[in-house]
């Protein structure tokens, strides 16, 4: 649970799209996420706002396929929210 | 009977509260001069709004062909519809250059024309000779000039040796009890405990309230902590009832679509494909200032011209610019339009509608940082140590209207300033006695009491509530009888802030209880803006008021003061407008009619 907490206020950003597309993604995802998955989650959330969101448009390779079926799956997500 | 808490103490020469632009400028220009120096922040640095400043700064260097200072002012002037103080507006400008230049020194990678000179390029409201050109004067580092400013800021801070307190919540201003700010009392939300910093100065450096509204471009971290904090401490707002809405906010998610658009051949159509702009600014066309774009835009959606189902947005077109300035230009907009509508950019024009983007009004200050009051007669009576930069403060140079690529420039200005001042007001190591047992007491006690909140209202439901009721009652254009409905509804969303309740009661990571001390703060901002918004019977810059639609400059060329009383009670006076410069080295501009 305190993870949990942790991570949310990871998820606070300088850009209010990530802000949006990540506080979606964890607030319906977390919870289901593998260890290995909650690491890359971590780390991509350590990036710079300007890094993480090249990473989420796919300007930018992510370091591992965890973490590029993550963005995968926080792009995705917002096009079911329309 | 509040539980008892461990509190830690420090002593700094100066606390820097806020490490978004303004306030990394202030703790570096600190630091550099050898004061021991504290910058107090709940996020990271770099994750700062400013991060989402990719514009630009506008600087009247001259590079891309004839440029001044003077046409800057002039710009910066018209622009706050003549609100602003005409001496800041000077000092703003003039030293736009020098800051530029010392930014460039300092490692911010500015974009380069073919020879080399910083690149500019054309900016809403920025014009040559007094509105006869389209001046090019916003410099920019590709599209992430707010995170270049950061990084570079941050990294010279901790060259000079400044102290980074990173996630720490400040929660109140300690105040001596004759009115002297002497301190911050904070919150470690990692490590969980409480911390006193205390100081000879505080710089409060917080940025703006834009989560007060439903629709805006603000980052969920922007919900005025520092206009919070000086209102309970006494000290008034100036000029909330000025919110900017910027014109390109994509329908629904709200994201911003910068200016730069505009500013490269992007324009604006309603439902008849008409390019309505060039009805409202025959000049400036969709390069107007944001608020004529953002009441041109209103008008047409609520004459019926507005486009989709419910005829209730405008569209923007980026196609014909093609491919690849769309993507050299303007990096990461079809990317932006295509997460967040669906819509790819380089073939149809993308849904957009005025969105809160910037707050003009904030704490007073005099072109030095020092935060003034009306006091005994005096309008400009310093409130001793206490300060604030960039949007929290309201020096004031945007008046009633901010120009785009003004605000990061407002930042690196001011925070210079406001460390400039600080080296002659104190010399580190300087010894501080202050007693502010009082103020400390009810700060704690309000902490105490929130975290043990046990009413019935959530949270979450009671923002939601007060951001769909800026939403409705403080929009882009406003009458007697929507703001008189907006106060009193406000109101009883203050008042029934008394029955929150808070879940948990931990003290580390405890986003239930920051959110609900970032909802107080959001609360008190909404009253002091709605509240000065029904007073002000003109309209001016961002404020249109629809049974008072001329601008009334015999009665309103005058700055609101507010003060948050408690319980809803907002007591409002005045401070009189600058309208001379600061030297003789530029001409006062006189009141116009603004056109574009």
């Amino acid at each position: 649970m305190s993870e949990l907490r942790r991570v949310r206020w990871l998820c606070r950003r300088g850009m209010k799209e990530l802000d949006v597309l990540l506080d979606r993604f964890v607030t319906a995802e977390y919870d289901g996420l593998s260890e290995q998955e909650h690491a890359a989650l971590i780390s991509l959330l350590r990036r710079e706002d300007p890094d993480l969101w090249y990473l989420v448009m796919g300007r930018m390779p992510a370091d591992d396929p965890v973490e590029e079926s993550l963005l995968g799956r926080i792009r995705q997500f917002e096009s079911t929210q329309r | 009977m509040s539980d008892s808490y461990d509190i830690i103490d420090h002593q700094h020469d100066v606390i820097v509260v806020g490490a978004g632009g303004a306030g990394l400028r202030a703790t570096r220009g600190l630091a550099d001069a050898g004061l021991k120096t504290a910058c107090i922040t709940k996020v990271f640095p770099t994750r700062s709004h400013t991060v989402a400043a990719q514009g630009g700064i506008a600087s009247a260097l001259g590079n891309m062909g004839e440029d001044d200072w003077r046409y800057h002012a002039y710009d910066t002037i018209k622009g706050s519809d003549w609100l602003g103080d005409q001496d800041a507006i000077e000092h703003l400008t003039k030293e736009a250059v020098p800051a530029i230049i010392e930014l460039e020194h300092d490692g911010v990678p500015f974009s380069r024309t073919e020879d080399g000179k910083i690149y500019q390029r054309p900016f809403g409201g920025m014009t040559t000779h007094y509105g006869k050109g389209q001046a090019e004067r916003t410099c920019a580092a590709a599209d992430r000039t707010g995170h270049a400013l950061l990084h570079t800021l941050y990294q010279q801070s901790l060259k000079a040796r400044a102290e980074f307190y990173v996630e720490y919540f400040a929660i109140d201003l300690l105040m001596t009890e004759d009115g002297a700010c002497r301190g911050v009392l904070a919150w470690d939300l990692q490590g969980g405990q409480l911390h006193r910093f205390r100081a000879h100065q505080v710089i409060l450096a917080t940025g703006g309230y834009g989560r007060a509204y439903f629709s805006c471009t603000s980052a969920h971290t922007c919900t005025g902590d520092g206009m919070g904090m000086a209102l309970r401490a006494g000290v008034p707002i100036q000029d909330p009832e000025f919110v900017q809405f910027h014109p390109t906010g994509i329908y629904g998610a709200g994201c911003l679509i910068t200016e730069g658009a505009r500013g490269e051949g992007g324009y604006l159509t309603n439902s008849e494909g008409e390019r309505f702009m060039e009805r409202y600014a025959p000049n400036a066309k969709d390069l107007a200032s944001r608020d004529v774009v953002s009441r041109a835009m209103t008008i047409e959606i609520n004459e019926g011209r507005g486009v989709g189902e419910k005829a209730d947005h405008i569209m923007l077109h980026l196609e014909h610019l093609g491919p690849e300035v769309l993507h050299e230009r303007l990096p990461g907009i079809t990317e932006t339009a295509k997460i967040f509508s669906g819509v790819d950019a380089t073939k149809e024009p993308i849904p957009v509608l005025p969105t809160v983007h910037y707050c003009m009004g904030g704490i007073p200050t005099n072109p030095y940082g020092e935060v003034v009051t009306l006091k005994d007669g005096d309008p400009d009576s310093i409130v001793p140590g206490l300060m604030a930069v960039g949007e929290t403060a309201c020096v004031s140079v945007h008046g009633a209207n901010r120009l785009g690529s003004n605000a990061l420039l407002d930042l690196v200005v001011f925070g210079r300033a406001a460390a400039k001042r600080c080296t002659e007001l104190v010399s580190p190591g300087q010894r501080l006695h202050a007693d502010t047992t009082k103020s400390e007491e009810a700060a704690l006690a309000r902490f105490d009491k929130l975290r043990n909140a046990s009413g019935n209202t959530s949270t979450a439901d009671l923002r939601d509530s007060l951001q769909a009721s800026m939403q409705k009652y403080a929009a882009v254009f406003r009458n007697t009888d929507s703001m008189k409905e907006g106060v009193k509804v406000i109101g009883e969303e203050v008042a029934k802030f008394a029955d929150v309740k808070v879940s948990d009661r931990s003290m580390t990571w405890n986003s239930d209880l920051v959110e609900t001390m970032e909802l107080q703060n959001l609360l008190e901002c909404a009253i002091v803006t709605m509240t000065a918004a029904a007073n002000r019977t003109e309209s001016r810059g961002a404020h249109a008021h629809e049974d008072y639609s001329d601008r009334d400059d015999e009665n309103w060329i005058k700055h609101t003061l507010t003060w948050y009383r408690g319980d809803g009670r907002v007591d409002i006076d005045y401070r009189p407008v600058h309208l001379q410069p600061l030297t003789d080295e530029m001409e006062h501009i006189p009141p116009k009619e603004r056109v574009y």
